[in-house]
């Protein structure tokens, strides 16, 4: 039996009217899935969840989280309707502490749940315990990433969304952020991710699409994307071609 | 050497730093610098001023409370001026920033603050005209506490007022759910609205917060020294110098930066002389600046 939690479909959604990054995507998340949206630079990925999340404004097609629309619901009220959403970077307060941090984060819960919850994560991620007084802009780009996936679990969301969680990270805290949302997927919560680190994040996840256009043109189990030869057509660019055509898609989307 | 420019700069950092918080809080917030803050300060001592008028008509007469030179009617008056220059603040963010700072180049609200706040004070001369008005016409006589220092009753009582008012602000801002909600605001505004703080009411909170501060900073003037329509307008560039000494963000920053260019313009008086005031209070700012750069309790930007 699977639940669907977030069903996106055919959305449409973009930073300026008339011109859309994200044309027409249709994904769905299940109960307890991890999600993998992944896609050659400029597909569009980061959009498409900042649409979802309320950070894009969307022209088209809706978002159902447990059923209820939330197409275009209020950045700020999206925790509220269960939706979590880690951005890629600048995703904690830089001088606050890192309790600091997890209080505000702690707005829509009950006043008396906010303590418990607060111990509850120090319990999940003992590293954030340690530096619980430290700035949080002093602390390392992994522990960084952990304070920002537990603000973000803090509220109990129904789906946690993260942007490219090891961008930027060293190895060693690449494999510790994608243990740790393996961890946290044990747990119960449902995620959906965006990552340019595809192997990596397909060997923790269960199902992924692949975003060319802002549009998805695949989708498959994880495990077996990664052989699939689809993959290597779209995600890394037209292979049968030469190498430098690869490369003038990768700069001609970025820009 | 008398040491009575020390409480004379204490009583006006005071209102300097009760000002400059305000500055500080909207610059760090709503990421513009309100030239029309000075405004709010005169606004609110003529709305406690009618308000202690209206009371007067209605009970007569109240006797002070010794040994002070203003009665309960000064005090309920102040808490309803506050309440009124934070319904001002909030009237002039709803019709007139809000829309501003919408745009993206941040000059555009400031430009509109300084258009505001020569509306603000030429309406206040045309209904109160520009000649000085006072709470009080009573003198008061100053005690004597030694080092040569003399000082009243009011001053002390003000004193006191301005140290739990910073206090209370410093509490709410650090410890309760609506200060983290204010700094993660100042820190991070994207991220804030992800985090789940609903921007529109911390912007609230915030005028809110500066504007009764500047009611309180103005009511302080208007009982020690007198109510002018100007009297807002002239405090503006020392609330600045506060708040950027201070620290721009920094609550305990502006405070403190208002209590060093009140010490310091008081210092001026006393020692070298009343016209080298600003310039020894300019002086001391530019002095802090080269060597910290960001203010006392600044925070570098990422």
């Amino acid at each position: 039996m699977t639940e669907t939690v977030l069903d996106v479909s055919d959305l449409e959604a973009g930073y300026e009217p008339g011109v859309p990054i994200v044309r027409g995507a249709s994904i769905t998340v299940n109960k307890g899935e991890i999600v993998v949206v992944l896609g050659p630079n400029g597909a569009g990925k980061s959009s498409l969840i900042k649409a979802i999340a309320g950070l894009v404004p969307i022209s088209r097609g809706k978002v159902l989280l447990d059923g209820k629309d939330i197409t275009g619901a209020p950045a700020h009220t999206m925790v509220r309707l269960g939706l979590a959403f880690v951005p890629q970077t600048e995703n904690v307060f830089p001088r606050m502490s890192v309790e600091d941090n997890l209080k505000v984060a702690c707005g829509i819960l009950e006043r008396r749940q906010a303590p418990a919850r607060i111990e509850e994560m120090y319990a999940a991620f003992p590293d954030l315990l340690r530096q619980r007084r430290t700035p949080a802009g002093n602390l390392s780009g992994g522990q960084r990433q952990m304070l920002a996936v537990a603000r973000a679990l803090i509220v109990h969301p129904k789906v946690l969304v993260l942007d490219e969680p090891s961008a930027g990270l060293s190895p060693k805290f690449v494999s510790m952020v994608f243990e740790m949302l393996s961890a946290i997927r044990k747990s119960g919560v449902t995620i959906l991710l965006v990552e340019q680190n595809a192997k990596a994040a397909l060997a923790i996840g269960d199902r992924a699409y692949v975003l060319v256009e802002g549009k998805e043109r695949h989708e498959g189990i994880a495990s077996t994307l990664w052989d699939d030869p689809v993959i290597a057509e779209l995600y890394l660019g037209q292979r049968p071609l030469r190498k430098d055509s690869a490369r003038h898609t990768e700069t001609g989307g970025a820009a | 050497m008398s040491l009575q420019f020390v409480v004379d700069g204490l009583l006006t950092g005071s209102m300097i730093g009760l000002g400059a918080i305000g500055v500080t809080l909207t610059y760090s917030i709503l990421r513009f610098s309100n030239f029309a803050h000075g405004d709010f300060m005169a606004w609110g001592t003529y709305a406690t001023l009618a308000v202690v008028g209206a009371i007067a008509a209605m009970f007569g007469k109240v006797a002070p409370i010794a040994p002070l030179s203003f009665g309960w009617p000064l005090i309920v008056a102040l808490v309803v001026g506050a309440a009124f220059t934070a319904l001002l603040a909030l009237l002039l963010d709803k019709v007139l920033f809000s829309r501003l700072r919408k745009q993206e180049q941040a000059i555009i609200a400031v430009m509109g603050s300084f258009g505001a706040s020569m509306a603000l004070r030429s309406l206040l001369e045309f209904i109160f005209t520009s000649r000085p008005t006072y709470f009080s016409r009573a003198i008061q006589i100053a005690m004597p506490v030694g080092f040569g220092i003399r000082i009243t009753p009011d001053q002390i009582a003000l004193l006191i007022l301005t140290a739990a008012l910073v206090l209370g602000v410093h509490v709410l801002t650090t410890r309760t759910q609506t200060g983290r909600s204010m700094q993660a605001m100042s820190q991070n505004p994207a991220l804030a609205r992800i985090a789940g703080i609903d921007v529109a009411s911390v912007v609230r909170v915030t005028w809110v917060i500066g504007a009764a501060l500047a009611c309180v900073a103005g009511v302080m003037i208007g009982v020690l020294v007198q109510i002018r329509p100007l009297m807002g307008f002239d405090m503006l560039l020392p609330m600045f110098a506060a708040a950027i000494l201070g620290g721009i963000g920094s609550i305990p920053g502006a405070v403190l930066g208002g209590l060093i260019i009140g010490l310091a313009e008081a210092g001026a008086v006393q020692l070298i002389g009343a016209e080298w005031r600003a310039a020894v209070s300019f002086v001391t700012l530019m002095a802090v600046l080269v060597v910290r750069p960001i203010g006392l309790f600044g925070v570098r930007e990422r």
